[in-house]
């Protein structure tokens, strides 16, 4: 007996997963709608869903009052540098774990996963020091280098499970036809790796562009990327909720974007090749 | 197969990773370690010299240490429990045939691209305001007086925020793995009149134990060091200091480097048992 799904089931199915799903959705929907109202129709009571006077003035005051484009190039090129930095220095690690695996490939692996463990705030002060001392508090290169390496063992692991996929028959070919070392990891390994790197780099960019701790601990008025220019709002003073949803709709967009178009790749990487 | 050549210049090609990871744990851990010894106060006198164990000794005395401990606790069991939970029940739903699977994806997803920041502060403002957020608005409706959900119910509430950031997560990873379940094997147990609790907890459950591990491990990580959603909603207060915030308040607030130091490696500590116990289990589970 194949088993056929009735319509009936299919009706139910479809009607609980698009309810959980919005239901889920909701917050952002429901801040994004928000952004388009006045401020006064924003705390109306009972609330507006739709039937309101859809208007742009928000956005326009969020980007005149806050100076919101430095906010936003700040988080572009924190999340943009130390994801580049990172997957320069991830690459030929999680290449030579991959392809000329010791002993202790293993260990080292867990061992970098383990120091994600660590405890970001035992070692705030020691890192603020050294920030102090070179002079780089509140710079973007600061955390650039700080967020790299927070996110370095996550970069290496996945790059490790991605380039593990590749066969090593095709590299052991390639070095038999004579290619150099160079000439492997150029012409062999790269484009083979190239769908893995893009999705560790997405990773990251999203991991980067949401980092919160570093970020508003290390920064004041001139690095601040968008998640220290939404945490401003946290004290609120009159009527902001639509300026806040205009700020938060702002601060979410590109990576909500992001994220969807790679989902897909983002979960294969995220369990470091655990769950297929 | 490997050369001795190749070997060498794969741990040349390991080393700055290796190099810049040993670097980024040990100097902070010696300095902080360092200081922990030691009464300073950088805006009241700076170094004061060594004091040997007295701020390991104050900051487990101070009344404050083992409620965040337990909140640390609290907030991660929590949020573990309901995102593994719901995630395994929502896994299931969606991997059901149904019209427009791939868009429920992306709606279920969507918060986990939403910065700590922004997700804390709407939830904060418009849900769990108890004037003008919806919430409030919707227990009106039903006649009921409206929560001051950060001051009355202010753990509980952090837990819903963080878990509905994680859940999206959960979901998707267990989804992943739900699908590659041999459908054969669930259709041969029902025809042989397993009933569907059994056919979940007999077949389902044990495939997705995996899964479920690595959930865990990974949502442990980032949970351990939640700070954005405490630091915009409650600031501490209301019995949601976790460690992490608690020691946050010493060094930076009170500027007391010393005694937060100390803290620093108590919460140091508390990470590595945790690691221990999960990386026992990751590494049993992980290797093939």
């Amino acid at each position: 007996m194949a088993r056929a799904v009735t319509q009936q089931r299919k009706i139910i199915n479809t009607t609980l997963a698009w309810g959980v799903g919005l239901l889920i959705f909701f917050p952002i929907l429901w801040t994004i709608l928000t952004s388009f109202k006045t401020e006064a129709q924003a705390i109306a009571d009972p609330p507006i869903f739709l039937g309101f006077d859809w208007t742009l003035e928000n956005y326009a005051a969020v980007m005149e009052r806050s100076n919101y484009s430095r906010f936003l190039w700040n988080s572009i090129i924190i999340a943009g540098g130390s994801t580049l930095l990172g997957i320069l220095i991830a690459v030929p690690a999680a290449w030579s774990m991959a392809f000329v695996p010791s002993k202790r490939t293993k260990d080292i692996l867990l061992w970098m996963l383990s120091t994600k463990m660590l405890p970001a705030v035992g070692v705030l002060y020691p890192i603020y020091l050294i920030c102090i001392q070179f002079g780089i508090l509140d710079s973007k290169i600061a955390l650039v280098i700080i967020l790299m390496l927070i996110n370095l063992p996550i970069i290496v692991w996945m790059l490790y499970t991605y380039f593990k996929e590749i066969p090593g028959e095709i590299l052991e070919a390639a070095r038999m036809d004579g290619a150099s070392l160079k000439e492997e990891v150029l012409y062999v390994l790269t484009p083979m790796a190239i769908p893995g790197i893009a999705s560790t780099v997405l990773l990251n960019v999203i991991l980067a562009w949401n980092e919160a701790f570093w970020t508003l601990n290390l920064t004041a008025a001139k690095a601040a990327p968008l998640t220290a220019f939404i945490a401003s709002y946290s004290s609120p003073e009159g009527l902001f909720y639509a300026k806040l949803s205009a700020a938060s709709t702002m601060a979410i967009a590109p990576i909500l974007i992001l994220g969807w178009f790679s989902q897909k790749q983002l979960v294969s990487g995220l369990t470091f090749g655990a769950v297929k | 197969m490997a050369t001795h050549h190749s070997r060498s210049a794969a741990r040349l090609m390991m080393a700055p990773a290796v190099v810049l990871l040993l670097g980024w744990m040990l100097v902070p851990l010696t300095m902080t370690l360092y200081f922990s010894f030691k009464k300073y106060l950088p805006l009241r006198g700076g170094d004061l010299g060594w004091v040997g164990f007295d701020n390991y000794v104050r900051f487990v005395s101070s009344s404050a240490f083992w409620p965040s401990v337990l909140t640390t606790l609290t907030l991660v069991g929590g949020v573990l429990l309901i995102t593994v939970v719901l995630g395994v029940v929502l896994a299931i739903l969606l991997n059901q045939p149904m019209w427009g699977q791939g868009m429920v994806r992306i709606l279920v997803i969507a918060p986990f691209f939403v910065m700590p920041t922004v997700s804390a502060l709407v939830w904060k403002n418009m849900f769990m305001d108890p004037n003008y957020g919806l919430l409030a608005h919707l227990w009106e409706f039903f006649g009921a007086q409206p929560v001051e959900w950060l001051s009355q119910a202010s753990l509980p509430s952090i837990v819903m925020i963080v878990s509905w950031q994680w859940l999206p997560f959960a979901t998707l990873i267990l989804l992943t793995a739900i699908q590659s379940l041999d459908s054969e094997q669930l259709e041969a147990a029902e025809m042989d009149g397993a009933p569907a609790h059994k056919r979940f907890a007999f077949i389902t459950l044990p495939h997705l134990g995996r899964a479920i591990t690595v959930v865990i491990l990974i949502q442990t990580i980032f949970l351990l060091s939640i700070f954005a959603e405490i630091f915009v909603t409650t600031g501490g207060a209301f019995g949601t200091k976790t460690l992490t915030y608690l020691i946050f308040q010493r060094v930076l607030e009170s500027q007391n480097v010393g005694l937060g130091s100390a803290g620093g490696v108590y919460a140091i500590i508390l990470a590595n048992i945790i690691a221990i116990f999960l990386m026992r289990i990751v590494g049993k589970n992980l290797a093939k």
